[in-house]
C-alpha cells in the first residue's frame, strides 16, 4: 500500500477515526507520519490531516489550472497549506469541497445562526431563485403570460437587492 | 477610554482562574470561540501584507468600541514581546499561532479577561469567552452577543448554504468551537482515559491534552470540544457537548470513588508524594510540576486536603508554566534558573497548606461538604 501524502514509500500507519459514525481512514509511511504528528494519538484529529493531505487531491472538478478570481488562490495553493484564500474561493472550488466537507461534517449545508445584515438580502436572494425556477418552468410549458409576470416581480426584486446590498456596504 | 496596560493584564488573576465556577472539582474552565471573516478582503494567511493591514485597521476601533471592550487591553502584535505573547497563550487568552504573528495581527482582551478577540489569525476574527467551571452555555451567550454587535457593523463572509465563511474547511459553518477543560486523574489512574477519549470521539467529539506535546497529557488535563461546525445549529452542539461533559464527570467521579475504596495506600500515596515533593523541592520542571499540582488538586477534591487550597493549585497550575516563571523574573532565564525560580514559587505558595489528612476520609464522601 502506497502512502496517501508522499504517493512514493510504502505505508506502514494505518489511521481510521470514527466520528458520527463515518469511518475516516488515512495510510501514511513512516516519515510523511512522523512528519505530520500522527502518531499522537490525542493531539490530532483526522479530519485536520486529510485537509492538510488529501483536500488537493478532492478537488478534481475544476481542473489543475483552476484559480480564484477573486484573490487568486490556485489548487496547488490549497493543498500545500490546506486554507482557502478568500470568500470567494468557497463559490471556486465549490464542487470539489463538497465531497470533503461531507468526509469531516455531520452534514452539508448551514442550519445555524444568521446574520441579520444577510438575513434581509438572503431572503430576497431565495425568492429570486424560487422565482426563477417558476419562470423557467413557465416558459417549458409554454405560460408566457405567467411568465411576464414572473420576470416583472424578479426584476423588481433584483431591484431591492441591488439596494439592499449597496446599503449594506455603506453601512 | 482608559487601556489597560499588558503588566496589568498579566498580573491581575484572569476571572477564569480565580472564580469559582460550577462544577470546578472536574471543569476548571468553559470556553467558546467563533471564527468570522470579512467579505471584501482576502483571508489574513493569504491576504497581501497591505490588504491584511488595512482589514486589521478597519476591525481593530470596532472591537474596541464594543460595550464589553470598556478599559480593554488592546495591542498589536508587532508590539508585544515573545514573552509576553507567551504569557497570554499561557493564559488561554491567545492562541499558540496567534503568537507567532507579528505586522498586520492585533488582540483585544476585555479587563476581565472573559472576551478575547484575535484579529487577523488563521481568520480575521477569532472570538472567545472563557469562563471558570462548567458554563458552556453562558460562554456561548456572551460571545454570541458579541457576534451580533460586530456583525452590524462588519459584513461577514457568509454564504446561505456554508453558513459562515473560514478559510479552514474544518471551521465553515458556524464556525464555532465549544470546549470544556476537564481534569481527569481519576480516569488516568484507573487507565479509563483512552477508553473515554474513543467513546467521546463516536460521539463526534475530540478529547485532547491540555499540556504538553505528543501523546502525553500533562496534569491530567484534557480539553473536550466539538469537532464539526457543519450541519448542525449552535444550540445543538453546545447541549450535546454538555451532555458529554456531564457524563465525563460522572465516571471521573465513579472513577475516584472505586480508587478509594479498592486502593486507598495508592491515592495517598500519590498525593502525599507530591505534597511531599512540592513543599521540599529546590528545582523542579514545568512538566513535574504540573503532574505534581493534578495531585495536590485531586487531594483537594477528595478532602485530604482543605478546599480553600483549591484555589492556590489553580493559580500554580498557571504561573508554572515558562514564561510566568520567567515573568516573574523579571529576566531571560536558562532552564534550570526557571526550574529553581518555579520550585521556590511553589513552595512559597505551598507554605500555607497543611499536610494531608490521610485516613480520615470515608470512602463514599463525594459532596462539597468539608470533613472536619
Amino acid at each position: 500500500m502506497q502512502c496517501d501524502n508522499c504517493k512514493k514509500a510504502e505505508a506502514t500507519v494505518h489511521l481510521t477515526q470514527i466520528v458520527d459514525g463515518k469511518v475516516l481512514k488515512i495510510d501514511l509511511c513512516e516519515a510523511c507520519a512522523k512528519e505530520s504528528g500522527v502518531q499522537d494519538a490525542a493531539g490530532f484529529s483526522l479530519a485536520d490531516l486529510l485537509v492538510g493531505l488529501g483536500a488537493g487531491d478532492e478537488i478534481k472538478t475544476e481542473g489543475p489550472g483552476a484559480r480564484c478570481p477573486a484573490c487568486g488562490l490556485t489548487q496547488a495553493d490549497f493543498k500545500k497549506t490546506g486554507r482557502l484564500g478568500c470568500a470567494t474561493c468557497w463559490e471556486t472550488f465549490a464542487a470539489g469541497l463538497a465531497p470533503l466537507l461531507k468526509a469531516m461534517h455531520k452534514g452539508d449545508h448551514h442550519i445555524g445562526k444568521v446574520p441579520t445584515r444577510a438575513a434581509h438580502t438572503l431572503i430576497i436572494s431565495e425568492n429570486i431563485r424560487q422565482l426563477s425556477e417558476e419562470l423557467e418552468k413557465a416558459v417549458h410549458t409554454e405560460k408566457y403570460e405567467e411568465a411576464a409576470v414572473l420576470r416583472d416581480k424578479i426584476r423588481e426584486l433584483e431591484t431591492k437587492l441591488e439596494v439592499a446590498s449597496a446599503t449594506q456596504k455603506t453601512a | 477610554m482608559r487601556p489597560m496596560r499588558l503588566e496589568q493584564l498579566l498580573k491581575s488573576t484572569n476571572e477564569w482562574v480565580q472564580a469559582e465556577g460550577p462544577q470546578n472539582r472536574i471543569v476548571l474552565s468553559s470556553r467558546v470561540r467563533m471564527a468570522r471573516n470579512l467579505r471584501q478582503f482576502a483571508f489574513p494567511g493569504w491576504a497581501k501584507k497591505a490588504e491584511r493591514q488595512r482589514a486589521l485597521e478597519l476591525m481593530r476601533p470596532i472591537v474596541e468600541g464594543l460595550p464589553e471592550m470598556a478599559d480593554c487591553f488592546s495591542e498589536l502584535m508587532d508590539n508585544i514581546a515573545a514573552i509576553d505573547k507567551q504569557s497570554l497563550v499561557e493564559r488561554h487568552l491567545i492562541s499558540r499561532e496567534h503568537a507567532v504573528k507579528n505586522v498586520g495581527s492585533g488582540v483585544v482582551v476585555s479587563a476581565s479577561g472573559v472576551i478575547s478577540v484575535m484579529i487577523n489569525e488563521e481568520d480575521h476574527l477569532r472570538m472567545q469567552a472563557i469562563h471558570a467551571g462548567f458554563q458552556v452555555k453562558e460562554a456561548f451567550n456572551l460571545i454570541d452577543r458579541v457576534d451580533t454587535e460586530l456583525e452590524k457593523l462588519l459584513e461577514y463572509a457568509f454564504s446561505p448554504r456554508l453558513g459562515y465563511l473560514t478559510a479552514c474547511p474544518t471551521n465553515v459553518g458556524t464556525g464555532m468551537r465549544a470546549s470544556a477543560m476537564v481534569h481527569l486523574p481519576g480516569m488516568v489512574l484507573s487507565d479509563q482515559i483512552n477508553q473515554i477519549i474513543q467513546a467521546v470521539n463516536k460521539l463526534g467529539l475530540a478529547v485532547r491534552g491540555l499540556y504538553g506535546e505528543g501523546t502525553e497529557a500533562l496534569g491530567n488535563m484534557f480539553q473536550v470540544s466539538n469537532q464539526t461546525t457543519l450541519g448542525e445549529r449552535e444550540a445543538d452542539i453546545i447541549e450535546r457537548l454538555n451532555k458529554v461533559v456531564l457524563q465525563i464527570i460522572e465516571h471521573e467521579e465513579s472513577a475516584r470513588l472505586t480508587l478509594l475504596e479498592k486502593k486507598p495506600k495508592l491515592i495517598y500515596d500519590h498525593v502525599g508524594r507530591a505534597y511531599g515533593i512540592l513543599t521540599n523541592a529546590h528545582t523542579v520542571a514545568s512538566k513535574e510540576a504540573l503532574n505534581l499540582l493534578s495531585l495536590l488538586r485531586l487531594g483537594v477534591d477528595l478532602e485530604l486536603l482543605p478546599a480553600a487550597t483549591r484555589a492556590v493549585v489553580d493559580e500554580l497550575f498557571m504561573l508554572a508554566q515558562p514564561a510566568h516563571v520567567q515573568k516573574f523574573a523579571a529576566r531571560k532565564l536558562i532552564t534550570e534558573e526557571r526550574d529553581i525560580l518555579r520550585a521556590d514559587l511553589i513552595r512559597g505558595r505551598l507554605a500555607v497548606m497543611p499536610k494531608p489528612k490521610i485516613g480520615r476520609v470515608p470512602p463514599q464522601t463525594r459532596g462539597n461538604d468539608p470533613i472536619e
